[in-house]
C-alpha cells in the first residue's frame, strides 16, 4: 500500500476516534466510531489480513455498532446537557493521556528492530488464499479454543436473556 | 517514504491513547464502552502488523496473530451484547446513564 493511502486512512481512523470522544451526542459519537471501525479494515487489508478486514466490517461495523444504536434509541438518550466538568478530574485525564502517549512513542523509538520495511509475500497480491489459510488454522491448531469460543457464545446469549427479564432478583 | 511497522504500532498505539482518554474523560456509560472498543480494536491492529512483519516458515504471514484476533473479535462482540444489556437493567433501575449518578459503591 502506498504510504499516502497509509497515511489517509491512519488519520480518517484517529480523526473520527477523537471525534467519538468529543461528540456530546451519542449518536453521532457512534456513527464516528462506524467510520473508525472502517478505517481500521482498510489498514488490515493493507497488510494482506483479508480476512480480518472482512469481519471488522461485518462484525463490528455492521453487527456491534447497530446494537449500540438500537440501545441509545431504546433509552431515549439525548445529547447531554452541560454538566460542570470538574476541573481536577479533566486535568488529572489529560495528564494520564499525555504521559501515556509520551510514554509509549519513547517505548517505539528503543525497539529498532521494527525500521525495516515489511518483508514480501511469496505469493502475488489476489493469489493469496488467506481465508483457506486462516481456516486450516482455526480448525487444526486452534479446534479446542474455538468450541470453547462457541460455549462462551452460547452463555452470552442465555446471560443476555436472563438480564433482560423483566424482575431481576 | 516506506511504511514500517514502527509507523503501524505508532497508529495503534494512538488509537489505544485516544479509547484511554474517552474512557477517563467521559462520563456517559454508553460512550465509555464505546472507547473500550477502540481500546480493543487497537490492540487488535497491532496484532496483524506483527503477523505480517514475522513470516512464517513457509514465507506467508504468521496466522497465528490473525487467530487471536479473529478470538478476540469473537469475545468482544459477545462482550457488548452482555454489557449493552446490563446498561439496559441499570437504566430501568436507576433512568441514568451517567457514572456519576451511580455511586452506592463509593464510600
Amino acid at each position: 500500500m502506498s504510504p499516502i493511502l497509509f497515511w489517509l486512512f491512519s488519520i480518517l481512523m484517529l480523526g473520527f476516534g477523537v471525534l467519538v470522544v468529543v461528540h456530546r451526542n451519542p449518536v453521532a459519537s457512534a456513527l464516528s466510531l462506524v467510520v473508525s471501525f472502517l478505517g481500521l479494515a482498510v489498514l488490515f487489508v493493507s497488510l494482506d489480513a483479508y480476512f480480518i478486514g472482512v469481519i471488522q466490517v461485518l462484525v463490528y461495523a455492521g453487527a456491534v455498532m447497530v446494537l449500540f444504536l438500537f440501545i441509545i434509541m431504546l433509552l431515549d438518550l439525548k445529547a447531554e446537557e452541560r454538566r460542570k466538568w470538574n476541573p481536577l478530574a479533566l486535568a488529572g485525564g489529560a495528564f494520564v493521556t499525555l504521559s501515556f502517549a509520551a510514554l509509549l512513542i519513547k517505548v517505539l523509538h528503543r525497539f529498532p528492530d521494527a525500521d525495516k520495511a515489511f518483508p514480501p509475500l511469496p505469493v502475488k497480491v489476489g493469489q493469496m488464499e488467506d481465508v483457506h489459510n486462516v481456516g486450516m488454522m482455526l480448525f487444526t491448531n486452534y479446534n479446542l479454543p474455538f468450541q470453547v469460543v462457541g460455549v462462551l457464545v452460547l452463555v452470552a446469549t442465555i446471560g443476555i436473556v436472563v438480564l433482560s427479564k423483566k424482575e431481576l432478583k | 517514504m516506506i511504511i514500517t511497522l514502527n509507523d503501524y504500532l505508532l497508529v495503534s498505539g494512538l488509537l489505544f491513547t485516544i479509547g484511554f482518554s474517552g474512557v477517563l474523560l467521559r462520563r456517559n456509560i454508553i460512550i465509555i464502552f464505546m472507547c473500550l472498543e477502540l481500546m480493543l480494536n487497537a490492540a487488535n491492529l497491532s496484532l496483524v502488523a506483527f503477523s505480517r512483519f514475522h513470516l512464517a516458515a513457509d514465507g506467508l504471514p504468521n496466522y497465528n496473530g490473525q487467530i487471536l484476533v479473529f478470538f478476540i473479535i469473537t469475545v468482544a462482540a459477545a462482550e457488548v451484547a452482555v454489557g449493552l444489556a446490563i446498561i439496559v437493567a441499570l437504566y430501568r433501575a436507576r433512568q441514568t446513564t451517567h457514572v456519576e449518578d451511580i455511586n452506592s459503591l463509593k464510600f
